[in-house]
């Protein structure tokens, strides 16, 4: 049930927010052992706020779409009241004082917290396998990962344990796990969704925001991060002349075949619904990764030197190891890294100047098997880390908003994403220009 | 410093504290770094 079909359930009376609650913790019972997507149940609290939420609807006070909706948090988030584990040992002890600015802005929008939900140790990875909890699992082929870090938000939504979930995004973190595990994920525009009570990867390329069921529920958790108070989404668009830009060399040379397929089939989809499609050029595109690992490996390396020499022990070996080599990155090559952030930002400034939207994958491969280090795409081995990095770190590097949204499914009925990217400080945009593409991008949502 | 001196004094150091299973990932760091340095947008006082 999207939080749509849910809102409008709800205030027919022909559902409670309790009753919703008690299902997705029904689902959760059922399925997180295998699962292994939370890392706290909030059950009785949950039950709690939701009987407060039914008793406010009774009598006439509704908060807005998120009225009665239970959310799961990535334990990344302070939640007052709660541990903030980052999946880590490190963090043994921690309790939250007070809510992250965006969740005291969810709880006055009436959503139900549900619980924390697992992730990769301090974000710093793609799979959600190295947690102190053990790792999380694709509800749609529980032998392979979910994508991370969010990936215990990405299996919560997508296994109905919640109707949404706030997932965190430094390099990918959201639309990865969104694209492998058939969600919608959006990150807003850098700075849009307050990242403070959020324990930090990078705060340079750290942002905030949803995943969900649809992009009409994308666009009302993300008001609701930013504390708007939004009735409905903005009336559709007709896709008849919508510009759409793909960025071909770099982004689409290195696909698995089946992601290819369903990423042709979904821009045909859209040429027929009357949307104009350019191919365009980021000019420095190869430098993406280069750029992209001194900075994020270097202000992780700060933020993480005081812990790893006091207490390695707690972290996950191969966290650890990769916070390790962020401390050996020299002030030059940081300040080259900025360099080449600012030239990929006009870039990709410039390839919006004249189109509405970037149309490009969100994974170049489907879910990667639980243990897998590299994966084969047609003649070439990469490690699984920098596939699943290379189509979403750009648009950290640069802060342009951008979704994923499912397209389809693969011949082993694998999730495929397609990402669109909008301007700065545009992710309303972003966000019409989705809704309008979503039912031709995604015709056929994927079962669990 | 060039990547070649840096790899080898941070293998050695990596060594020196224990973690001698850096040096993969050092070296893929050196790999990245030669790519950054070789970028255009990367400044040289002698052309620009």
């Amino acid at each position: 049930m999207t939080i749509e079909e849910f809102g409008r359930a709800v205030r027919a009376r022909e559902i409670s927010a309790e009753e919703i609650t008690e299902r997705c913790l029904q689902r959760i019972e059922a399925d997180n052992a295998r699962l292994n997507a939370f890392i706290l149940v909030m059950g009785d609290d949950a039950r709690q706020q939701a009987r407060a939420l039914d008793r406010e609807l009774a009598a006439g006070r509704d908060r807005g779409p998120l009225h009665g909706v239970p959310v799961s948090i990535k334990d990344l988030i302070d939640v007052r009241g709660t541990p903030t584990t980052a999946a880590s040992r490190v963090r043994d002890g921690h309790v939250a004082e007070h809510d992250a600015p965006a969740i005291a802005h969810l709880r006055q929008a009436g959503a139900i917290f549900i619980g924390k939900t697992n992730l990769h140790e301090f974000a710093f990875g793609t799979t959600s396998e190295d947690s102190a909890f053990g790792p999380v699992r694709n509800p749609h082929d529980p032998s392979r990962s979910p994508g991370g870090s969010s990936g215990g938000s990405a299996a919560s939504v997508a296994a109905g344990m919640a109707l949404a979930t706030i997932g965190t995004d430094t390099g990918g973190s959201i639309r990865i796990p969104a694209a492998a595990c058939g969600i919608v994920g959006l990150k807003p525009t850098y700075g849009e969704v307050s990242a403070e009570g959020v324990v930090p990867l990078s705060r340079a390329l750290d942002h905030v925001g949803p995943l969900t069921q649809s992009v009409a529920d994308a666009f009302f958790v993300h008001h609701a991060l930013q504390g708007d108070h939004i009735g409905a989404t903005p009336a559709p668009m007709p896709l008849t002349g919508v510009r759409l830009a793909v960025p071909r060399a770099y982004f689409c040379d290195l696909l698995d075949d089946d992601v290819r397929a369903r990423f042709e089939e979904a821009l045909g989809r859209l040429r027929s619904a009357g949307a104009h499609v350019d191919d365009i050029a980021i000019h420095h595109a190869n430098d993406i990764a280069p750029v992209y690992l001194h900075l994020t490996l270097a202000d992780a390396a700060a933020y993480h030197a005081s812990t790893l020499e006091r207490m390695p022990e707690r972290y996950t070996p191969n966290v650890r190891l990769r916070l390790e080599t962020g401390r050996y990155v020299l002030a030059e090559d940081y300040v080259r890294a900025l360099a080449g952030r600012d030239v990929l930002r006009r870039e990709v400034d410039a390839a919006l100047a004249q189109h509405d939207v970037l149309v490009l994958p969100t994974l170049p491969i489907p879910a990667p098997p639980i243990g897998a280090t590299s994966v084969q795409v047609g003649s070439r081995t990469d490690s699984v880390r920098n596939l699943m990095l290379r189509l979403t770190q750009l648009f950290n590097l640069t802060g342009h908003p951008a979704m994923s949204i499912p397209a389809g499914t693969t011949a082993s009925a694998l999730p495929c994403g397609v990402q669109l990217v909008g301007c700065r400080a545009q992710t309303d945009a972003l966000l019409r220009v989705a809704l309008a593409c979503e039912a031709h991008i995604n015709p056929r949502p994927a079962a669990v | 410093m060039t990547v070649e001196d840096w790899l080898k004094a941070a293998v050695a150091d990596a060594e020196r504290r224990g973690i001698p299973e850096l040096k993969p990932l050092l070296e893929a760091i050196a790999r990245a770094t030669q790519a950054l340095r070789a970028a255009d947008f990367t400044d040289d006082a002698a052309r620009r």
